[in-house]
């Protein structure tokens, strides 16, 4: 392994664990369900990508690198449809935005 | 016949894939289990057969790719400047924002790809009128009057060349 692999793969390893701090830090900092589902996704996208990434930076083309290419593709498609679920289904059930919030364009429309 | 010889592919690809190796139990176990997921989904996966033979979609979703995570990365240091900001600046919202885009996997990706980047979240569409309802951690730079938000511009202008 060559002093360049080594050294993405791994700086990539530590920016997506950054990236998921952060994300740990928006979900118990942000005020409302809604918005708490941002911090997931943003956990998701940079973050746990950016692991997986690293991972097969680091392993090179063989099995545990081309599974973490596949879980990378599995987890982007997935996510975004259960933040998708959870933020239809909290409306749905009348969870409130919270008071800072500016418009509610989905209640407006009858739903 | 032809979409499940697609998904045929498709499957025994990601099985050779998770595998690595290429030996006969491999591939004999791979044909078995993408035979089985080829009969129990049958042409659910690819509806419309051939638009796989377009080469010219290809290269607009390799196009998409980096715009995507270009948008991404931007997005990603948005956020995470506003959640780090003790007096945490944000201005959430339900917007409507209006769309072009016609046939469902279109509309899918648009929707998953919004959901994707942070700061917004696809909530619900209303599939008749081609309005997305999007929750936005900011909606400081949304036109009340024209339903448009940069972001859906940007990625649906190359989605409407990949789909239709």
């Amino acid at each position: 392994m060559n002093d360049i692999q080594y050294i993405a793969g791994y700086a990539l390893i530590v920016i997506g664990m950054g990236f998921d701090v952060l994300g740990c830090v928006g979900l118990i900092r942000l005020p409302d369900a809604y918005n708490r589902l941002h911090a997931t996704t943003k956990c998701i996208t940079l973050g746990t990508c950016a692991i997986l990434f690293g991972t097969f930076i680091l392993k090179g083309f063989c099995v545990t690198g081309a599974k973490a290419i596949i879980c990378a593709v599995f987890i982007l498609a997935i996510s975004n449809v259960v933040g998708h679920a959870l933020a239809r289904s909290a409306h749905k059930s009348g969870v409130k935005l919270c008071e800072k919030s500016a418009i509610d364009k989905y209640k407006e429309d009858g739903n | 016949m032809k979409p499940r010889l697609i998904l045929f592919v498709f499957m025994f690809i990601i099985w050779m894939f998770l595998g690595w190796n290429i030996n006969t139990h491999n591939v004999i176990a791979g044909l078995l289990v993408a035979g089985v997921i080829t009969l129990v989904m049958g042409n659910l996966f690819a509806s419309t057969p051939h638009y796989f033979g377009h080469g010219t979609k290809y290269l607009w979703f390799l196009w998409y790719v980096p715009v995507f995570a270009w948008e991404c990365l931007k997005a990603n240091i948005d956020v995470g400047r506003r959640i780090l900001s003790p007096s945490l600046p944000i201005n959430p919202g339900i917007i409507k924002v209006r769309t072009t885009i016609k046939s469902d996997i279109g509309l899918t990706i648009l929707a998953n790809s919004v959901t994707l980047t942070p700061g917004t979240l696809c909530v619900d569409m209303d599939i008749e009128k081609g309005f997305l309802y999007i929750h936005c951690i900011d909606v400081g730079s949304y036109d009340m009057d024209k339903y448009a938000l940069g972001i859906v511009d940007k990625f649906e202008r190359i989605l409407k060349k990949i789909f239709y």
